[in-house]
C-alpha cells in the first residue's frame, strides 16, 4: 500500500479502481453523459466508460461546458466515483464541486494504474 | 481569501439563495487556486445554454438560481441548441424546442441578454485590454486573453454565472501577470494558405505546447476571421486560453521568447488534417461557422454560392448570431444564400443543437466543429469556405 498526499478540490471518502489516462480530458463532447463511454477521437480510453471509476487524468481541456455534464453524469449515475488531477483548472473543478464528486489534485499521477484499488479521504490517498 | 463585509453578507445570504450560492462557488475556487481577494470583472459570457448539453440536470439548477439571481455587469449568453426563432424549418422537435425555451426563460430572468452566440465580441461585448472579465466558452476566452489582451480563466458555465452574480471573480491563475508568461517558443515554419489551415494549426500547436502558453512566430498576417478559428482549435486540442503572436497580439512584443523551442512544419499540419478527417466521400451536411460567422465570412459565402444550388438532400447551415444575421439581412446577402437553399442558423451551431443520428458526414471549416460532430456520430471532413460550399452544391468532398 502506498500513501500520497493531494489538495482537495471537493471533500469526501470514496473507494474504487483506478481508471488512469495521461491525457487531459473534454468533458462536453468527449464524454457521452448517458454512458460515461469517452468518445474523443485517439484518446487512451476511447471506447472505455468512467462510470463509477476513480478517474485519474492530468488536467481537463476543451469546452466550459465540461462542469454541467459531470453535473449531470451524477444525476444520470454515469460520473466517475471520485477523481485525481496532476494540477486541475476551473472547469472540472466547478463540475465537482456543484456535483459533489470527491476530487484531489497536485498528485503525482504516473504512480496510479488502471486497476489500481484507490481509496480517496479528503487529501488523502491510498494505494493498494 | 480575505472577502470584505459585502462579500461576506452576500455569502451570508443577505442577497439571497443565488448569490449565496454563487459566492459559495467563488470562494472555494478561490481558496483552491490560492487567490488573496475577489476582483470586479467588466463583463460575464455565460457557456451551458444548450439543453441538449444541460439536460433536465441543468435545467433545474438554472432554475433554482432564476430564482431570486439578477446579474450585475453586462452578461451575455452562448448558443443555445436551437435557432431560437427558425428551430421548426431545422428540423428540431417540438418536445427540444419546450425544453430549450425553459432554459432561456431561466437565463432571461436573471437579467442576461438573449445573445446566444460564441462571438460577443463582435456584437457589443468587447472588453478593453487588460480588463478583467469572466468568461466561459473556450474559443472566446481564448480570443479574449490572446486576440484582445482581456485577462480571464476558463469558466465552466457555472462559475461565469456566479461571477455574474457577484459581479467578482477570484483572482488567480489568467488574472495575474506571472501567469501570463509565455513559455514554450512555437516557430511556424508553413504557410497557410486557408481558413482550415488555423483550425490545423491550432491542432497542432495545441498537442505540442501541451499545457504551456505558446509564443508563436513565423506568422506574417493574420486576419480576425483567421484567429477567431484558431483560437476555437488551439483550446479544443491544447489546454491554455493563451497564446501570444509576435507582431500580431497586443503585448506580444513585450514578452520573454521562451528557451524551449518547438516547430510546426507543413507535415504537422498534413497531420492535423489526417487526424480530423475521416475516410468519406459523401457529405449530407454542411455547417459553417464555428466560432459563429462574421458578417464578412456571410459576404464569401454569397460570393461562392451566388446561382448555385445546394444538393437535394445535403443540409447547409450557415451559423451565425441573430445580430450579424440582421445585417446580412439588410443587405440582401440572407435573400442570396436562402434561394441558393442554404439556411441560417442562428443562436446555434453544430456543436450544441441536437443533431445526433440527424447526417452522416459534416464539411466543415472548423476543427472545433470537427471535435463536437463525433458526439453526434458523423464523418467529418475540414477545408475552406469554397470547399465546403461546392461540397453543399455536389454532394461530395473533392479532395
Amino acid at each position: 500500500m502506498e500513501h500520497l498526499k493531494g489538495r482537495i478540490i471537493y471533500k469526501g471518502t470514496v473507494e474504487g479502481e483506478a481508471l488512469t489516462t495521461s491525457m487531459p480530458i473534454s468533458f462536453y463532447g468527449g464524454v457521452d453523459p448517458n454512458t460515461g463511454i469517452v468518445l474523443e477521437k485517439g484518446h487512451e480510453l476511447e471506447g472505455m466508460s468512467i462510470k463509477d471509476k476513480i478517474l485519474v487524468f492530468p488536467q481537463g481541456k476543451g469546452s466550459t461546458v465540461g462542469s454541467y455534464t459531470l453535473y449531470r453524469m451524477k444525476k444520470n449515475n454515469t460520473a466517475p466515483l471520485g477523481m485525481i488531477n496532476k494540477e486541475t483548472e476551473t472547469i472540472v473543478a466547478v463540475g465537482a464541486i456543484i456535483s459533489e464528486i470527491p476530487f484531489i489534485d497536485k498528485v503525482d499521477i504516473t504512480k496510479i494504474k488502471t486497476g489500481n484499488k484507490v481509496t480517496i479521504e479528503n487529501e488523502n490517498l491510498k494505494l493498494f | 481569501m480575505e472577502l470584505t463585509k459585502q462579500e461576506q453578507a452576500m455569502l451570508d445570504g443577505k442577497e439571497g439563495y443565488a448569490t449565496r450560492k454563487s459566492m459559495e462557488i467563488l470562494v472555494a475556487l478561490g481558496e483552491i487556486f490560492g487567490a488573496k481577494n475577489l476582483i470586479n470583472v467588466g463583463s460575464v459570457q455565460v457557456a451551458g445554454v444548450s439543453y441538449h448539453n444541460l439536460g433536465d440536470a441543468g435545467l433545474e439548477f438554472l432554475n433554482s438560481l432564476a430564482k431570486d439571481g439578477k446579474v450585475k455587469v453586462l452578461t451575455t449568453l452562448n448558443p443555445a441548441g436551437m435557432d431560437l426563432e427558425n428551430w421548426r424549418q431545422l428540423g428540431i422537435s417540438e418536445e427540444f424546442a419546450e425544453k430549450q425555451n425553459l432554459v432561456i426563460d431561466a437565463f432571461q430572468r436573471m437579467g442576461i441578454l438573449v445573445s446566444c452566440t460564441c462571438t460577443p465580441y463582435l456584437i457589443g461585448n468587447l472588453p478593453l485590454y487588460d480588463e478583467h472579465i469572466a468568461w466561459s466558452e473556450s474559443s472566446a476566452v481564448t480570443f479574449a486573453n490572446s486576440v484582445l489582451g482581456a485577462r480571464t480563466n476558463r469558466e465552466g458555465g457555472p462559475s461565469a454565472l456566479a461571477a455574474a452574480f457577484v459581479g467578482k471573480t477570484p483572482c488567480y491563475g489568467l488574472h495575474l501577470d506571472e501567469n501570463r508568461v509565455p513559455d514554450v517558443h512555437v516557430k511556424v515554419e508553413v504557410e497557410l494558405s486557408k481558413i482550415s489551415d488555423w483550425g490545423a494549426l491550432g491542432y497542432a500547436v495545441g498537442k505540442k505546447a501541451e499545457n504551456k502558453t505558446p509564443y508563436i512566430t513565423g506568422i506574417k498576417t493574420a486576419q480576425l476571421d483567421e484567429l477567431k478559428n484558431f483560437c476555437a482549435s488551439i483550446v479544443t486540442y491544447g489546454t491554455k486560453p493563451l497564446f501570444y503572436v509576435k507582431n500580431i497580439t497586443p503585448s506580444a512584443d513585450q514578452q520573454p521568447i521562451p528557451k524551449e523551442t518547438v516547430y510546426i512544419e507543413a507535415s504537422d499540419i498534413k497531420n492535423a488534417y489526417d487526424s480530423i478527417n475521416d475516410d468519406t466521400a459523401e457529405i449530407d451536411f454542411v455547417c459553417v461557422g464555428c466560432p459563429h460567422c462574421s458578417i464578412k465570412e456571410i459576404q464569401e459565402i454569397v460570393d461562392i454560392i451566388q446561382n448555385k444550388k445546394v444538393k437535394k438532400d445535403v443540409e447547409l447551415w450557415v451559423a451565425t448570431s441573430r445580430t450579424v444575421k440582421q445585417l446580412a439581412d439588410k443587405r440582401g446577402y440572407t435573400a442570396i444564400i436562402e434561394a441558393a437553399g442554404g439556411k441560417f442558423a442562428c443562436d446555434t451551431c453544430m456543436a450544441v443543437a441536437p443533431l445526433k443520428g440527424r447526417f452522416n458526414a459534416l464539411a466543415t471549416t472548423s476543427a472545433k466543429g470537427c471535435f463536437y460532430s463525433r458526439q453526434n456520430l458523423m464523418k467529418t471532413k475540414m477545408g475552406s469556405m469554397k470547399e465546403c460550399i461546392e461540397a453543399a452544391v455536389s454532394g461530395k468532398w473533392n479532395i
